[in-house]
């Protein structure tokens, strides 16, 4: 399968006696990016390293375009951002890159417009050590460009990130995945991932829960829309019983029912006329969705 | 694969430069060096030999204590820390294998040894022969002590390394270093004495003996300097040691050590999970 980059078959892990992670079954394609979704301790990291071949697999397999997890051929083409970037304090940021591109076997130069593409080039002369995170993680996504990856796995990218910068790290990621790189982004900053993956996968102590586009993550969950209509403060407790909803406070009353109904709800409040002043309808944030698989539903 | 080795050392000199490690090792070296090589300026006259071959005599001593313990001290701690902050998790996903990484940082602290051993011992040699006693044969004795001192520290490297893959925490690492430089070069050579005393020149004296002390890097390194040059036997009393094993076995002691211990290093930095 020339596609597909990566393909995780019924991969398990056992830590001593707990089974961190247990039957996960993903692929990724060319250009694809998935979204790995968890609590802490939910299996994410392990499962990263084990893609790397940095934790033995105990059960199933992985393969990386087509090779074993670690093998030469799998580390040529794959990029690894870690958690917390570990480079060494003594260095300077250009040294520290310099390294990768030497050992990546690219050309000097792409180690100053690396620099440059992450928005480093001034501080690439004083030692690591002196580094806010921030600038450590635009080093971590600076050697996570360099060799034209086939795949990119990046854990918790945008932790400690402020906004800035994290808007910076997504136009990169963008980039990446104009190239045809297979992102594979753990996270559980889940706002930010909705627009931006084409598929979600959601780990539950060491299990795949769920594992779908946005859309269709929403569709199998059923969550409820929730409509707020306002009102004056004199018709709220009319307007709460004609419709059914509860009051949340002295001018709002907060209705939920199915994506399904949500129409006909709708045309029930404009029937009231007068007495609402405004709607807002409110679709289930990746949040509730996140929520609603990672602490109930298993996969079907 | 040189390339890459390469990088590995460039990036670990830097490494060692920066933390001042290169200029602490040099100017111990130095110290000590000199410090032996006037201290050790009484006793020519008695012995007739020159002042450099006293100072070579006493170095070589200091050696066996000194550049065991800087190899350790500059080894402990790069498998260990690295695992610790998450280093070499990401350094070994880029495309370098574990052979690589190990020899590359292996040649950058054989890089600095050699720094801090040459001008320790260039400074005593320039020194005592300032002060009117040098020879030929003393500058000979002189530059073997530099390039097996040398190979002594390269075995101690490469222990230093699987120490530190075997605990992979620095301060497990730092205690079992320390541990072994005292066995290597204190207990070791305190048990194989104690056994002299109680065997009284029988079976084990003659034939055992010899052998033990050819096993121990730290003994070999100090035979194979003794029995190089006569004068500085007779400097150090040893004769006797010296002329019971052949000089075939120090030497390969002397050279496979390192290899030894560098297969030991890889063998245990296979086993570690980064």
């Amino acid at each position: 399968m020339p596609t597909n980059e990566l393909v995780i078959r019924d991969v398990s892990k056992w830590h001593g006696k707990v089974e961190a992670i247990s039957g996960v079954n993903l692929t990724l394609g060319s250009g694809e990016r998935v979204a790995l979704l968890g609590h802490n301790g939910a299996g994410k990291t392990t499962l990263i390293r084990m893609i790397l071949g940095l934790t033995r697999i105990d059960g199933g397999e992985i393969s990386v375009f087509g090779a074993a997890p670690g093998s030469a051929r799998a580390r040529q083409d794959t990029a690894y951002l870690p958690e917390a970037v570990a480079f060494h304090k003594s260095l300077t940021g250009r040294e520290q890159l310099r390294l990768f591109t030497k050992l990546a076997g690219e050309p000097k130069a792409v180690t100053d417009s690396l620099l440059e593409r992450v928005g480093l080039e001034d501080a690439a002369d004083r030692r690591i050590g002196t580094w806010s995170k921030g600038m450590r993680q635009r080093l971590g996504l600076a050697q996570v460009m360099l060799g034209r990856p086939k795949l990119a796995l990046l854990d918790e990218p945008t932790s400690g990130l402020d906004p800035i910068s994290r808007t910076d790290f997504y136009e990169i990621l963008d980039e990446l995945v104009a190239q045809g790189t297979a992102v594979l982004v753990s996270s559980h900053a889940l706002t930010e991932l909705e627009a931006r993956t084409d598929r979600i996968a959601i780990l539950r102590k060491g299990k795949l829960v769920a594992e779908d586009s946005l859309a269709s993550l929403r569709r199998r969950a059923q969550l409820p829309v929730r409509l707020i209509v306002s009102t004056a403060s004199e018709n709220a407790a009319q307007v709460a019983t004609e419709l059914g909803g509860a009051r949340v406070n002295c001018r709002g009353v907060e209705l939920s029912c199915t994506a399904h109904d949500k129409m006909a709800r709708l045309g029930r409040i404009a029937e009231l006329g007068g007495l609402v002043d405004d709607v807002d309808v409110i679709p289930p944030s990746l949040e509730d969705l996140y929520r609603h698989f990672a602490t109930g539903e298993i996969k079907q | 694969m040189i390339k890459r080795m390469l990088a590995i050392a460039v990036t670990e000199l830097l490494i060692a430069a920066r933390n001042r490690w290169i200029a602490i090792a040099t100017a111990l070296m130095i110290l000590f060096s000199l410090a032996l090589t006037f201290a050790g300026s009484a006793p020519t006259g008695a012995l007739g030999v020159d002042l450099l071959t006293v100072s070579v005599a006493s170095m070589t001593t200091l050696s066996v204590y000194l550049v065991p313990l800087l190899a350790l001290l500059l080894a402990f701690d790069s498998i260990a820390g690295e695992v610790e902050r998450g280093g070499l998790a990401l350094l070994l996903t880029h495309p370098v294998s574990r052979s690589e990484v190990l020899i590359g940082k292996l040649i950058a602290h054989i890089v600095a040894l050699l720094v801090a051993i040459f001008l320790g011992l260039g400074a005593a040699g320039f020194a005592a022969w300032a002060a009117g006693g040098a020879s030929a044969e003393s500058i000979a004795a002189l530059s073997r002590l530099g390039w097996s001192a040398v190979l002594l520290g390269a075995t101690f490297l490469s222990i230093g390394y699987a120490l530190s893959a075997l605990t992979r925490n620095s301060v497990s690492a730092a205690g079992m270093v320390i541990a072994i430089w005292v066995v290597f070069v204190v207990l070791y050579d305190l048990g194989l004495l104690g056994a002299l005393v109680y065997d009284g020149g029988g079976y084990f004296t003659q034939q055992v003996f010899p052998w033990l002390l050819v096993a121990n890097p730290a003994d070999a390194f100090r035979l194979f300097n003794l029995a190089g040059s006569e004068s500085l036997a007779a400097a150090t009393g040893l004769t006797g040691a010296v002329g019971a094993v052949p000089y075939w076995a120090v030497a390969a002691s002397l050279l496979g050590w390192p290899l030894i211990a560098l297969l030991l290093a890889r063998i245990t930095l296979r086993r570690v999970e980064p």
